[in-house]
């Protein structure tokens, strides 16, 4: 492996490739277009599947008969276009049949506009779709780590015969950084339980539907079950300057990236601050934020590109009295590491941690 | 199923191997056992049962994986075709076919069935066109003829608020990228006859590789429309026949020669 | 050491590709670096701006409010930058169509004929590259020999025949840098 300087979004789509992705269905949406546009020279020169689809409800139902065969496979868009993937995010889940969904996200509501954002952490982490579940999502914060967890979330996906999203935003689709790319692997077997015309065997059949109450709870127990186990091994986070630390900065993807910055500052001016980013967002890394916080924290600063969505699950693992103060940018803003910065030696300033002049 | 070596030169009637033995959850009078029946004596003719793959709809057909033996899927409301494209592209060498309603082809899907129809996919589409929206209980659908009552159609189809029936396999035909598309009906034994050999055809179509190909089949739906099971019949060849003229709305040159090889 | 770089201009004048081009080098000095555009309609609009930084260390943010550099190759960017260099900072200016001024004391200004030296050069192409000379020769963000490797190397097959007259704009680029900085020591 060598160094290369490498787009995110296009990244990404060839980290895809080298992870075995036989179909790619999409549709063009900024920010994520080039990696809609990286494969349909790259999969059609290997002789795999490229559609682009008339939208992006067709899209992910192109993925969802893909997946039914057993191939690896995976659609992208950007978040008005991940809200059109609702209806066949469910279904897949219900199906149970693994899938990779790559989301830029953008700022909303509405057409709203093509900036960084974060504003789809309710709408990937909470239940993409309709139904009772959580999808896998996972954030990278950097180039090289858009590439691992593209290999990861194909991995993920087969592993637990699920939705994996993996999500970011056009600071980290559109960034150039030197990453590692690893080599093409080989395209994994068809699994057993895949569609794939009844030769040989008893017919298989792959539906979402589950007519009884009985049947249905029947089948989300077992999703929920799935779910747990996901839950209790997938948790990933990443901590900076975490040592000795009394106030923690909590950002994921981007704004955990530029929150790097501020923390670090905030450490050259003496105050005892380290940063947690969650790595996967569902399931949120809550078991080791809460040894964290048991060992010695005593005000976290949130720092989101939304208005606060992921501090509610902050809040769900730190308890009512944590004091936590939010730095949030809204509408396709991204934060500033001088801004976070003050209101770190704020925060720090009401525990005693600085003194009035701190950083100036 | 085994019978005496005697009685096997006689037989004049077999249930299709591809044709699971149970009974369906259809309404008396309904055209989906016929219209399934078909599909089952073709796949059992051209010997592809193994290779064949449904993509059932949203609607009364939704347990037609159940009914058919061959693997199947269940698509969402309106987009078996883009389920069948991602199917069909994954597995080119299997035969992927669509069944669905007039609410699924119609109106949620209308824009999946077009463009798999412009891009010419290697699928076959079954469409069954009841004009009325039968698992819902009897609402107005986008094939319902004018005046039509349905149970949100009260006052009849008034095509000026409620907008005009859309004659899809018109539509379809005129699209490049389609090489066979057909409308029959299954309201009496020569027509039936028709639609089987035409449902076959539109299977070939897709072993040959010629394009997308579909067969429309004006279907009864006597529990929604408010009619005996005969009435329903003669009510398709009466209304809806006239509105939806039977023919080959597109047979491209390469299909007819596969039809006349037949 | 950490230099955040601002590249902005019209579309067509090179922009991305100088702010690629610093990115490729300071990655092939071992160096951390982010390259990010501003994208979408903005681009369509005709204006075109990139952020490069480059660090000893792994970069936080890939977004600067304040840039250490801004090399700007028409007035607009010249009006939209000019205040935002941080103080001690670079300000590269492509004087040829540049109007615009500014009264700033705290930062370096270089004035450089970049659109005139390319032409003269017969290829107006060049601008970014003396800009870019230019840029070298008061702040060192990477060294120019590293520069010349880079560009030797990754030129594209199609434009070998550019090779000689990138490497001799860079040359002017630094020169004309020189020779301004040298009359205010």
């Amino acid at each position: 492996m060598t160094v290369q300087l490498l787009k995110g979004n296009v990244a990404i789509a060839e980290a895809a490739v080298r992870a075995g992705l036989e179909a790619y269905f999409g549709y063009p949406i900024t920010p994520q277009t080039e990696l809609l546009e990286h494969l349909s020279a790259r999969m059609v020169e290997l002789g795999r599947v490229f559609v682009q689809a008339e939208s992006e409800v067709a899209a992910i139902n192109m993925v969802y008969g893909a997946a039914c065969t057993g191939v690896r496979t995976m659609t992208s868009s950007s978040s008005p276009g991940v809200s059109l993937m609702q209806e066949g995010l469910s279904y897949i889940a219900a199906s149970e049949v693994p899938c990779v969904v790559v989301d830029m996200m953008r700022g909303g509501p509405g057409l709203g506009n093509i900036q960084p954002s974060q504003a789809d952490y309710f709408q990937v982490t909470r239940s993409a779709g309709h139904g009772d579940y959580h999808p896998i999502v996972l954030a990278p914060a950097s180039v090289q780590e858009a590439i691992d967890l593209t290999f990861l979330a194909f991995d993920l996906a087969d592993q637990y015969r699920h939705v994996v999203l993996l999500v970011g935003d056009g600071l980290i689709g559109q960034m150039m950084e030197p990453a590692e790319m690893p080599e093409m692997r080989p395209i994994r077997p068809r699994p057993d339980w895949a569609i794939t015309g009844a030769k040989g065997r008893s017919k298989h059949v792959i539906t979402s539907i589950n007519l009884t109450a009985e049947e249905n709870e029947a089948a989300n127990r077992r999703i929920q079950a799935r779910l747990a186990v996901i839950r209790a091994r997938e948790q990933r986070s990443v901590e900076h300057y975490i040592e000795g630390a009394k106030v923690l900065v909590i950002g994921f993807g981007t704004s955990g990236r530029v929150a790097q910055s501020a923390v670090k500052m905030a450490r050259e001016a003496g105050i005892p601050v380290g940063l947690f980013r969650p790595v996967t967002l569902w399931p949120f890394p809550e078991d080791r934020l809460r040894a964290l916080v048991d060992d010695g924290v005593e005000a976290i600063v949130v720092v989101e590109m939304n208005a606060g969505q992921m501090l509610e699950d902050v809040r769900l693992v730190v308890g009512r009295e944590m004091p936590i103060a939010l730095h949030s940018r809204l509408g396709g803003a991204v934060p500033l590491p001088e801004d976070i910065l003050e209101d770190i030696v704020a925060v720090a300033q009401k525990l005693g941690l600085a003194g009035p002049e701190t950083v100036r | 199923m085994t019978l005496h070596e005697d009685l096997v030169r006689t037989v004049v009637y077999q249930h299709p191997q591809a044709l699971e033995a149970i009974s369906t959850h259809y309404c008396p009078g309904c055209t989906h056992g016929i219209a399934h029946r078909l599909i089952a004596e073709v796949i059992d003719e051209l010997g592809i049962q193994e290779q064949t793959i449904l993509v059932a709809p949203v609607g009364c057909a939704v347990f037609a994986y159940d009914y058919l033996a061959v693997d199947g899927v269940e698509a969402a409301h309106g987009r078996a075709p883009a389920m069948a494209t991602g199917i069909k592209r994954s597995l080119p060498d299997r035969i992927v076919f669509t069944y669905q309603g007039d609410g699924d082809l119609a109106a949620i899907g209308t824009a999946e069935i077009i463009h798999a129809a412009a891009r010419g996919e290697h699928i076959t589409t079954i469409f069954i066109n009841n004009a009325i929206y039968g698992m819902t209980g009897g609402q107005m659908a986008p094939t319902s003829l004018p005046d039509q009552r349905t149970t949100s159609s009260p006052f009849g189809r008034n095509p000026a608020i409620a907008g005009n029936p859309i004659r899809m396999t018109e539509l379809i035909a005129a699209i490049e990228g389609s090489a066979y598309v057909v409308r029959r009906s299954l309201h009496n034994v020569r027509e039936i006859r028709k639609a089987k050999k035409a449902i076959k055809t539109a299977f070939r179509v897709q072993q040959a590789g010629l394009g997308f190909a579909m067969v429309e089949l004006l279907s009864a739906c006597p529990t929604n429309w408010g009619l005996s099971a005969p009435d329903a019949l003669k009510w398709v060849e009466e209304h809806m026949v006239p509105y939806y003229p039977l023919g080959d709305y597109k047979v491209l040159d390469a299909v007819k020669a596969l039809e006349d090889r037949e | 050491m950490q230099e955040e770089v601002i590249f902005a201009g019209f579309g067509g004048q090179g922009v991305l590709f100088a702010g690629q081009l610093l990115a490729y080098t300071a990655m092939d000095e071992g160096k951390h670096v982010t390259w990010i555009p501003s994208y979408g309609p903005e681009m369509r609009g005709g204006t075109a701006n990139c952020t490069v930084v480059v660090s000893d260390e792994p970069i936080g943010s890939p977004l600067v409010s304040r840039p250490s550099i801004a090399v700007v190759f028409n007035n607009p960017s010249m009006i939209k930058y000019r205040d935002q260099v941080k103080p001690g900072g670079l300000l590269v200016v492509n004087i040829s169509i540049v109007e615009a001024t500014t009264r700033r004391e705290d930062i370096t200004i270089l004035n450089i004929p970049a659109t005139e030296t390319a032409n003269a050069l017969g290829e107006t192409r060049l601008t970014n590259m003396i800009l870019m000379g230019a840029m070298l020769a008061a702040r060192p963000v990477v060294s120019v020999e590293t520069l010349r490797q880079t560009i030797i190397e990754r030129l594209p097959k199609r434009r070998q025949d550019l090779l000689a007259l990138n490497l001799e704009a860079i040359t002017k680029g630094v020169e004309l840098a020189q020779a301004q900085l040298v009359a205010r020591a």
